[in-house]
């Protein structure tokens, strides 16, 4: 076998499983919320569009929830097989918080299967009320795994000896490290934003083919309207956080603003980059803007710690930093979009009592879910290859938390292929339920026995000829 | 029993739970596989998606439980195994998504060609998976994984006998369990005929399984003396009481008694990851790291068992739930549109 260097393929590896399993969380995040939503409408006010709606989505969520849960299951063995040395070193401070993350994929596991078999013999009531765990879950889920994410970023709650061994942990210091309260706030928010415009995007394209029945329109609006919300939210915790950052973790922050020297008045660069003399070249300067921005107090006054500031081997590389800068610059930029997207809409809202009728909101509206995940990955990215050189930050080197075995570019070519075929075979298979939900046709049918006992008065038609042991 | 240890307990109820619930899964992965063609594997694979279905997920989180209390308060041991049985684990953790992900794809498309690539790879990788944490419980048992976070060897570690009695053992038991599990289902739904199919699958697989553990006690004698030793020492209470269940759910099955085997079945198993843990006692590693040798400082293990009682508070009671509501025939299918699967057309 080719004995090569894991270091770069455990990176890819890690970076390519994290990208594909951070897609699946906002929807088991927030989707379940949408779906409650749908849900509560349907019960309050006898709506059999939004019954319809809340049911079909928890099927979509049956398959995305089950591939989510594996490829996360991925990611906990990666944590052995890929770094095994960091694992080794800081398990102990690093696992508590996914201790706790076990307590919510617990919750979430259980009462997502009572919500999504529990349609047919649960009363309405009791049946909404086994989904609102599944809410708070994912909530709790995600705040627990970014609190991991931030204690890397600012690691706390532990002793070294002198050695370098851990001997002591205080649990409530590791969770509640510095970075995680905001890092945290971010992810939720981010995962409900997400997830509001990937589920909305979809309708809105059905409503672009002329698919504008009620339905479909619900469909659009409670999705879009949770995204709307949350975004100019998410738009004032992103610049607390990156207040944050250039407080706190200065070296990434000289990445993102692409800062060379130490300074003040510094310009905001949109996109260019660094070049071998560490100057950087295109681009568009808005002068002082950088400086405004991190402290908006001092104003253009404000002093931005450059990358000469620090040891070169203590922060990201020229190229890393480069890539830190064009993520960022991606990340705003996309979601100031949505953020204009969502104005527009709430405006509609306000005066007309509508979403924006023009085919051109429904057409922005219609790729604003794959706007939404591309800022999400790039600010993933921001947070992760701008801690560079550390896994740990000021503790461990990624390089020195990384398995010995060397055939770690046959499980990363492996992994590769095994995640493509499954991300094809998870959009296929939805669309193609999509499909068979659209063929059987009037939507009505799916639900003359909304509740209660199934007296086999389902749907007709080969499209919906199903799981029963005769149709196989 | 001082701190460490009870984290250790913490661990293994982990392990032996996983066990219970995520073994019968994959059992039932293992019927699915050899259920023949189509059409005549149309009844028994009805009855496994229906008997799985709900619950296989919750079922499968006891998983990262075990993952995350070990790294967490055994962190270098865990170092150690993931160095060392690499190759096992990777191929565990792709079973996992085939598994996982095949089995929800197979419930929601309808084409038949659809139907069968993905049940075949659902029902593969439910024998591969098993089988790849058998052989990594074998190495550790053997004493085939180094102390310290250093890499032991990357293949004799797992391709052994004592690994491969493990993953065997691992395969047949779940199978066994399996279709103890999915007699009542069949029951309960009300299909004789699937009732006695299964029936005669479990008294087979509990056989095969007794003659696998046999067999094992005499490649333990010769491959993993440590672990022989414990077996028939520390942990003799424990081997007597599986084969006691072991016979027990045999004379009944052939009986044809009902629900209480179930009971019998779950002991076998839980008798066994306990008897291994309680074998290897007190080594985390035989024999090279003690339990209080390779535990993290006293702040994590508390917070372990913090969270061990509220997940006993709170996920223990919501586990409880779905499985009467299961049981109870409450929880028939996804959504509405779809007719329940009746057994015994």
């Amino acid at each position: 076998m080719l004995a090569v260097n894991p270091l770069p393929w455990a990176r890819s590896q890690m970076a390519f499983t994290l990208a594909f399993h951070i897609v699946l969380v906002p929807l088991g995040v927030a989707w379940a919320a949408m779906a409650l939503i749908a849900n509560y409408k349907a019960v309050k006010h006898d709506d059999p569009d939004a019954l319809l709606l809340a049911q079909r989505w928890s099927k979509y969520m049956a398959v995305t929830f089950a591939v989510g849960a594996v490829t996360g299951t991925v990611l906990s063995f990666e944590f052995g097989l890929l770094w095994p040395r960091f694992m080794g070193k800081f398990g102990a401070p690093f696992g508590i918080p996914f201790a706790l993350e076990g307590l919510f994929f617990f919750t979430e596991a259980i009462f997502v299967a009572i919500y999504i078999y529990g349609w047919r013999r649960l009363k309405p009531w009791p049946h909404f009320w086994t989904g609102v765990p599944i809410v708070v879950a994912g909530i709790g889920g995600s705040v627990s795994v970014v609190a991991a994410n931030a204690w890397m970023n600012e690691p706390s709650g532990f002793t070294l000896n002198s050695a370098g061994k851990v001997v002591k942990v205080d649990p409530i210091g590791v969770i509640f490290n510095k970075a995680m309260p905001l890092q945290a706030a971010h992810m939720v928010v981010a995962a409900y934003l997400v997830g509001g415009f990937l589920v909305a995007s979809v309708y809105a394209f059905g409503m672009l083919r002329g698919r504008r029945d009620r339905y479909h329109r619900l469909g659009f609006i409670i999705p879009f309207t949770v995204a709307a919300i949350v975004t100019p939210i998410q738009m004032g915790v992103g610049d607390a956080l990156a207040g944050w950052v250039y407080r706190n973790e200065p070296q990434k922050f000289a990445a993102i603003e692409l800062v060379p020297k130490t300074g003040d008045d510094i310009p905001e660069t949109l996109f260019g980059h660094l070049d071998s003399n560490n100057q950087v070249v295109g681009g568009i300067k808005i002068p002082g803007l950088a400086s405004i921005l991190s402290d908006p107090a001092d104003g253009t006054s404000t002093v931005v710690q450059g990358r000469n500031a620090f040891p070169a081997d203590d922060q990201p590389t020229r190229s890393e930093a480069n890539v830190v800068h064009l993520a960022w610059d991606v990340m705003v930029g996309l979601a100031s979009l949505l953020f204009l997207l969502s104005v527009w809409y709430g405006l509609s809202w306000l005066f007309r009592r509508d979403y924006p009728r023009t085919k051109w909101f429904l057409r922005i509206a219609s790729i604003s879910g794959i706007l939404a995940v591309v800022t999400m990955e790039a600010g993933w990215v921001v947070t992760e290859v701008g801690r560079q050189p550390w896994v740990v930050r000021n503790y461990m080197r990624v390089g020195d938390a990384t398995t010995g075995n060397t055939g770690v570019w046959i499980t990363f070519l492996l992994v590769l292929a095994l995640y493509t075929g499954l991300g094809v075979t998870t959009i296929l298979v939805l669309r193609g339920m999509s499909r068979r939900y659209r063929e059987a046709g009037g939507e009505a049918d799916d639900i003359d026995v909304p509740y209660g006992p199934n007296d086999g008065a389902g749907p007709a038609g080969p499209a919906s000829e199903p799981a029963g042991v005769g149709a196989r | 029993m001082t701190l460490d240890d009870a984290v250790a307990v913490v661990l293994f109820f982990g392990v032996t739970a996983y066990a219970l619930f995520g073994g019968a899964d994959f059992g039932a992965g293992f019927w699915d596989l050899i259920a023949g063609g189509a059409k005549r594997g149309a009844e028994p694979r009805a009855v496994i998606d229906h008997s799985i279905g709900p619950v296989w997920e919750a079922n499968h989180v006891w998983l990262i439980f075990c993952l995350v209390v070990l790294w967490t308060a055994f962190s270098t041991a865990f170092a150690s195994i993931t160095l060392t049985l690499f190759v096992p684990l990777t191929l565990a953790a792709v079973g996992i998504v085939f598994r996982g992900a095949s089995f929800a794809f197979r419930k929601v498309v309808f084409r038949t060609r659809d139907r069968r690539n993905f049940g075949a790879a659902f029902a593969s990788s439910s024998v591969l998976v098993p089988y790849c944490m058998g052989a990594v419980a074998g190495a550790i048992a053997s004493g085939r994984v180094p102390a310290g976070g250093k890499a032991g060897d990357p293949w004799s570690s797992w391709v052994n006998p004592t690994s491969i009695v493990g993953g065997v053992l691992a395969v047949t038991v779940c199978a066994y369990l399996s279709a103890v599990y999915l007699t009542a289902d069949s029951k309960r739904l009300g299909d004789p005929a699937m009732e006695g199919y299964f029936r005669v699958r479990a008294i087979a697989a509990g056989l095969v399984a007794g003659v696998v553990a046999a067999v094992g006690i005499v490649v333990f004698h010769h491959d993993s003396t440590y672990l022989f030793h414990g077996l028939l020492s520390r942990a003799l209470p424990l081997v007597v009481l599986s084969a006691i269940c072991g016979i027990g759910s045999l004379v009944l099955l052939v009986r044809g008694a009902g629900g209480v085997v179930r009971i019998l079945a779950a002991g076998v198993v839980a008798s066994v990851v306990l008897g291994w843990g309680v074998a290897q006692w007190p080594y985390l590693l035989p024999t090279s790291l003690k339990v209080s040798q390779g535990a993290a400082p006293s702040g994590t293990l508390w917070a372990v068992l913090v969270v061990f009682a509220l997940a006993a508070v709170i996920i223990l009671p919501a586990l409880g739930l779905l499985y009467v509501l299961d049981q109870k025939s409450l929880l028939p299918g996804e959504g509405t549109n779809e007719p329940e699967p009746v057994a015994g057309h």
